[in-house]
């Protein structure tokens, strides 16, 4: 697993880590079953606060992402296709709202800025 | 779950000071911050969870048990470190242990050579010969050895270089580790406490400003920049600490989401630290004195 924390950024840090875990887990570089880090020792890793990474399993936990066994700890959950469709999707409306805000700063059109896009997903 | 410190109406009067704590208290596995400028309170506050000072009112309970009535045992949980450390220069680190050591039953030889390699101190050198940073080591090889459940600190890091400070802050959070353990930190030094506490109380002229998760502080406060115009006409009641310059003014807010809600792209908005957010409430209590 790989995390990357900014102090400075202005995403809350425990959206960084459920946002960061969860892509992993769609990307499957986190397999099912996997047993993740105690939200202490993650904690301690990261040199933050121990609030921020229950908080953080909590929402993973609270979309079905990963699932906590008391006394045994915290696991990638049994993919459940639904969810892992709607996050992927989620992820992509996600990237294309960022493209939106800067098409609209650059003064595109809506028609222009499909045109690239068509042209984007034919290379690709 | 049972509360490992908690203050409840807790008062001491002094000549020209006077703290006044209505409630405040830890739970087990968790670091709480206790920030405020010099002269605010934090040391009295411990000296009185210590019972080195008497206090006038109110109830203190550690580990669930009154701090006077059961000083005794209270103290056999608890690991203590002071910003200047009551060590008689004279002797070893050694010998200094070896006259501490009896007091505590509880006491874990082991666990405290341990801690001196981890630390690297040197043992047999006399303390007079230590530096700030290895008292403060040694202080703390003390306070942990003898499996304290609570571990109380009065600016610990005051003074000290930054490698040792986040050494510290490393040891803080290893001990969290096991969530029986609490940690009440005082500091005026507000950046060790920006990542690693879960809560932070702020105490400014004896009474408490706030006592909250770390993480609700950084998400819900934030600096507000703006021009002349706008601050005029903004509610007064979502800002503290206004500071008017010549080109604009600078603010600190509690509540992000109304500021975005009425003001939206009109005003820049940024995440503050820890020193922001105790430097712009202390304005904010003095704002009737000053003017900009």
């Amino acid at each position: 697993m790989q995390l990357l924390i900014s102090n400075t950024k202005e995403e809350p840090i425990y959206l960084q880590i459920v946002h960061q875990i969860k892509e992993q887990i769609i990307r499957r570089t986190l397999a099912e079953g996997e047993p993740l880090p105690s939200i202490r020792s993650l904690a301690k890793e990261l040199n933050i606060s121990v609030i921020t990474t229950k908080r953080a399993y909590d929402e993973l936990e609270k979309e079905g992402f990963i699932v906590t066994v008391p006394g045994k700890g915290s696991f990638v959950a049994p993919i459940n296709h639904a969810v892992m469709r709607e996050a992927k999707l989620k992820m992509v409306e996600e990237k294309l709202a960022e493209a939106v805000i800067q098409a609209k700063y650059a003064g595109l059109s809506l028609e222009e800025l499909t045109e690239m896009l068509r042209i984007i997903y034919e290379e690709e | 779950m049972e509360k490992i410190l908690e203050l409840n109406q807790v008062t001491k009067r002094y000549d020209s000071f006077e703290l006044n704590i209505d409630h405040l208290t830890l739970e087990r596995g968790y670091i709480m911050g206790f920030i405020g400028p010099n002269g605010a309170g934090k040391s009295t506050t411990i000296k009185l969870i210590m019972n080195l000072v008497k206090k006038d009112g109110g109830k203190i309970r550690l580990f669930g048990l009154d701090h006077v009535e059961n000083e005794l045992a209270i103290k056999e949980r608890i690991g203590f470190v002071y910003d200047h450390f009551p060590f008689y220069d004279e002797l070893t680190a050694d010998e200094m242990k070896n006259m501490i050591r009896p007091f505590y039953r509880r006491w874990d030889e082991d666990l405290f050579q341990q801690y001196v390699r981890n630390f690297d101190l040197p043992i047999k050198k006399r303390i007079k010969h230590f530096s700030k940073g290895m008292k403060m080591k040694l202080a703390l090889a003390i306070a942990l050895s003898h499996h304290a459940e609570l571990l109380i600190m009065d600016e610990p890091t005051s003074g000290l270089d930054p490698l040792i400070r986040r050494e510290l802050l490393e040891v803080l959070q290893a001990l969290m580790e096991d969530e029986k353990k609490a940690v009440f930190f005082s500091t005026h030094i507000t950046s060790d406490l920006d990542r690693v506490a879960d809560y932070i109380t702020m105490i400014d002229r004896g009474r408490i400003l706030f006592s909250m998760p770390k993480d609700d502080l950084l998400e819900n406060y934030r600096l507000v920049k703006g021009s002349h115009e706008i601050l005029d006409k903004m509610d007064p009641a979502l800002l503290v600490g206004v500071k008017r310059h010549r080109f604009g003014f600078e603010a600190l807010s509690n509540d992000k989401k109304a500021i975005q809600r009425q003001l939206g792209d009109a005003v820049l908005l940024e995440k503050p630290t820890l020193e922001e957010v105790m430097i712009f409430s202390i304005a904010g209590r003095e704002q009737n004195v000053l003017s900009h």
